[in-house]
């Protein structure tokens, strides 16, 4: 009974390592298509990096919607709805599905910078948040 | 004979609050927007309308599609494709690379999936009472993107202050259904059950 703290730490570690492992699998292929190693500083740089997003008229950057504290929900720019946290420390379900994160990079990016992210930003993007 | 007439003027007062009362009862009754009540009536579980049966109600067939809810209510309320008819939803399916704006660009499959589950329970396609009030109050040769842009909507929405919405940082929109309609994702948008962030209850 004295040990009953470390089930969810168990849980968590557990779940750590599933986002790992998809992350590992993703880096592995953007490497394929060119991209050097992946860096969870520079990640977090293109997070805040602002663009103009033309047709909203604003200045705009990931953080516009999920914030700065990944750890911490999101919110829609536009609609106020709740964003899940994106860290998988604290949201397990983020990471872990390649199809899903592919989806999310090709809708958001071509938002948020204006363009695809190459290989190389999604590696880091990919390196900072699951460091969180 | 005075004493008399006092008493016959207290019953006559009676009588005519009484009256009064009555009368009042009865506008507030004749004014409530879901007499023949059925709330959820028509919001059955398999997501179709019960035919035949076309009571008064602001209830509409709930979501049943789930990779529709998962697509969509990430960014926005999964809205029940029963508040718009089936052309605007092929406009909106087609259109999804800038949608209001936004990128909201899906796998093929996906699409076409979403489309087809959205058509056939579009509001001109399901028997619905409330569904038909919203399809009813759009022009033929419209397909309308927001179901805010229906006359129906507009006509249900028009009492309400800015202040209350807009400029309401809980609420912002009224594309926020569930903001204020509290069984808005069971499909329920009952007036009574209404409760505006920072303002309560409206009742019109």
């Amino acid at each position: 009974m004295k040990h009953l703290w470390l089930i969810p730490m168990l849980l968590l570690a557990a779940s750590a390592q599933a986002s790992e492992a998809v992350v590992q699998a993703q880096i592995t292929q953007y490497k394929q298509q060119g991209s050097g190693a992946a860096d969870p500083t520079r990640g977090m740089a293109k997070w805040n990096e602002q663009h103009m997003q033309a047709k909203i008229g604003k200045m705009v950057s990931c953080s516009s919607c999920h914030g700065n504290d990944l750890t911490q929900a999101g919110e829609h720019l536009r609609t106020g709805k709740r964003i899940d946290p994106m860290a998988p420390s604290v949201n397990p379900d983020r990471l872990s599905d390649p199809a899903k994160i592919e989806k999310w990079f090709g809708r958001n990016c071509e938002w948020t910078l204006g363009r695809d992210c190459t290989a190389q930003e999604k590696a880091d993007f990919l390196a900072f948040i699951q460091s969180k | 004979m005075k004493p008399r007439l006092k008493i016959n003027r207290f019953w006559g007062m009676v009588l005519l609050a009484g009256c009064i009362t009555l009368s009042m009862g009865t506008l507030a009754w004749s004014d409530s927007d879901d007499w023949g009540k059925s709330g959820n009536k028509y919001a059955s579980e398999d997501g179709k309308a019960d035919e035949g049966s076309w009571g008064r109600t602001t209830g509409v067939a709930v979501v049943t599609n789930k990779q529709y809810r998962n697509e969509c209510s990430a960014c926005h309320f999964a809205y029940q494709p029963g508040f718009l008819p089936e052309r605007s939803w092929v406009k909106i399916m087609g259109s999804l690379d800038d949608h209001f704006g936004e990128n909201a660009k899906l796998d093929e499959p996906t699409r076409a999936s979403i489309e087809n589950y959205l058509r056939g329970h579009a509001g001109d396609v399901l028997p619905n009472r409330f569904s038909r009030s919203f399809v009813r109050s759009i022009d033929a040769d419209a397909a309308p993107l927001r179901i805010s842009q229906t006359a129906f909507f507009h006509r249900k929405h028009r009492e309400i202050p800015a202040r209350m919405v807009k400029d309401n940082l809980k609420v912002r929109s009224f594309s926020n259904c569930a903001a204020c309609h509290g069984g808005a994702d069971q499909g329920s948008f009952d007036e009574h059950s209404v409760r505006i962030p920072d303002f309560g209850s409206w009742e019109d």
